[in-house]
């Protein structure tokens, strides 16, 4: 069976992947070269984390991004399995209760516990929670490796669509709002640090009533923190967020004052009104689309079942048919 | 229930921010029959309407619209973003927010009576979020605000009423002014009670985006301003030291 995925985002790739594990001939059309900035996933977290996402997430996100580490780990992409750490200020400690609350995966540490986990955070916090069951990856090696692998796999990738008929999976993004009418953009800026003074071995979320943030190590000493999430599909970076996220993570810890800022990044986030992703299917087209905040979470299962709806006829939940 | 001469149904209003997700705030708009919506206007904006699809979807509630001006910490930056919020939703109505201190997010009131001043000679009608201050609330009106916004305690914070005197007194002092308590609020109980007491309307954002099911808490608080209203208008009982039983006992068989 021949295929065509347009885009060579998170989504893209990850469609682009399941259709060579069932032997399809596959075409990818992206402008770019390589994985980069023009796509959203670019600028992700990469954080495996459904259970700390169900704070505010459906029940939808908690469930299918469980499997998430395990698709990545078996495509050969290095996933660090060593769970999420989960703080608050002094004066918010009452945010902890309420994540602990709506989080039923996690066990509570106190400052020696943390230490054990975190050396470098000893002292700093008296009380932590600890969701054990979640993973991180670097999210542009992911990208580029799997993009790496499916050229091996004899994928083509190609500048411009064209007009070829047959098999489609829209994988644009935000870019498909020309026919998909009720996709937005979310904004979201983000910060890299590099550190040699500080070091985390799994992502740190600080809870905030107004400025929450996450801080995702990755390699070579450096931080990924983020992500501002506005209502707008503006994607300049503003220096209120920048100095959102910067306070945040000096807050967190002092050392990230001498950090050298490496990076400013921001894009918009396709999603859907109920921030749930979708895959609607319209003639010969399948759109997979709306991730929202959870492109690496859930990519790999929507990938999944759109490739199983089209090979063999399955409706799954958030399966959506377009007659118009 | 009037303001400025549009009259509206329900006495809830809430505010459109911190939901997990659009549809989620939609629910808590259908489940609660909020008359009100007020939409932050400065940090969505960017450039060149990129809020837009958001707004879209706050206009496709089809309740009132009610712009505010959070997160202004100056005259002229409040005033600037009410002429922008007017352009956007085609609207006098402004929900005037003049923040005077970072961490309380206390209004400032010296800058919250000149942008007052400024924008109703431009023909605005401000609905000033405020203080249970009386002489401030004096100000207000003389700068041409016919609704007043007092606060029940600081934005964001669920502590309720924190000072019920004041309030009372506010109350006391404007009977004919339209007044919501905005801010602070947490709980439903804390909203029936502004209500006994005699406010409008409420105006609450965090206690109903932040709980574990907007929608429901949505519910909650409407249906706990209805009680509330429904007690100031029954005119409730005063309450007194002696106990006094309901069934007189005069009269009543005893057994030794």
């Amino acid at each position: 069976m021949q295929a065509r995925v347009i885009g060579a985002g998170v989504a893209g790739l990850c469609v682009a992947t399941e259709l060579v594990a069932r032997g399809c001939e596959v075409t990818v059309f992206d402008p770019s070269p390589m994985p980069g900035p023009y796509a959203c996933s670019w600028w992700a977290g990469g954080m495996l984390a459904p259970f700390c996402e169900g704070e505010t997430a459906e029940e939808l996100v908690v469930r299918l991004g469980q499997s998430a580490a395990d698709w990545w780990a078996r495509q050969g992409v290095s996933v660090e399995r060593r769970g999420t750490l989960v703080l608050t200020l002094r004066r918010d400690r009452r945010e902890l209760d309420r994540f602990a609350r709506r989080v039923a995966e996690h066990e509570t540490l106190d400052s020696a516990g943390l230490a054990a986990l975190e050396p470098d955070l000893e002292g700093r916090f008296d009380r932590a929670l600890h969701v054990a069951g979640e993973a991180h990856l670097d999210p542009r090696a992911a990208l580029r490796h799997l993009r790496a692998r499916l050229e091996q796999a004899g994928v083509a990738f190609v500048a411009e669509p064209g007009h070829a008929k047959g098999l489609t999976f829209d994988c644009r993004g935000l870019a498909a709002r020309d026919s998909l009418k009720d996709l937005r953009g979310v904004k979201g800026e983000m910060a890299v640090l590099r550190s040699a003074d500080i070091r985390l071995t799994r992502p740190v979320r600080l809870l905030h009533p107004r400025y929450p943030l996450y801080v995702v190590p990755r390699a070579d000493g450096l931080f990924m923190l983020g992500a501002t999430q506005i209502e707008s599909d503006d994607v300049r970076r503003t220096v209120r967020s920048t100095l959102e996220l910067l306070s945040a993570a000096y807050a967190l810890h002092p050392a990230f004052g001498e950090a050298e800022l490496v990076e400013v990044g921001v894009d918009a986030r396709p999603a859907f009104p109920d921030n749930l992703p979708r895959l609607v299917r319209r003639g010969e087209t399948i759109y997979v689309n709306g991730l929202f905040r959870h492109g690496f979470l859930l990519a790999p299962e929507l990938a999944r079942e759109a490739v199983e709806a089209a090979c063999d006829g399955s409706k799954p939940e958030f399966w959506h048919e377009d007659h118009d | 229930m009037r303001l400025y001469e549009t009259e509206i149904a329900s006495r809830l209003m809430l505010g459109t921010a911190q939901y997990p997700s659009p549809a989620v705030l939609t629910e808590a708009f259908r489940r609660s029959a909020a008359g009100i919506a007020t939409v932050s206007v400065r940090r969505e904006a960017g450039h060149e309407r990129a809020g837009a699809a958001f707004w879209g979807l706050v206009r496709d509630l089809r309740v009132t619209l009610l712009p505010n001006t959070a997160g202004c910490h100056s005259v002229r930056e409040a005033v600037t973003t009410a002429q922008m919020a007017r352009e956007l939703f085609d609207t006098p109505w402004i929900k005037l927010e003049v923040i005077g201190h970072a961490d309380t997010l206390q209004p400032d009131p010296f800058g919250l009576v000149e942008a007052a001043r400024i924008l109703t000679d431009e023909g605005f009608q401000v609905f000033p979020y405020t203080t249970e201050d009386v002489v401030l609330a004096g100000r207000l009106l003389d700068a041409g605000c016919e609704v007043l916004m007092p606060w029940g305690a600081p934005i964001g914070t669920g502590l309720g009423l924190t000072n019920i005197y004041g309030l009372r007194t506010l109350r006391a002092q404007f009977p004919q002014v339209p007044m919501v308590v905005d801010a602070g609020l947490g709980l439903p109980s804390q909203a029936a009670m502004a209500m006994e007491m005699g406010f409008d309307a409420v105006l609450l954002n965090t206690a109903v985006a932040k709980a574990g099911d907007p929608a429901r808490m949505a519910e909650g608080f409407a249906r706990a301003v209805q009680a509330g209203r429904l007690a100031f208008e029954a005119d409730p009982m005063e309450p007194r030291d002696m106990a006094a039983p309901s069934t007189p006992v005069i009269g009543m068989a005893f057994l030794e």
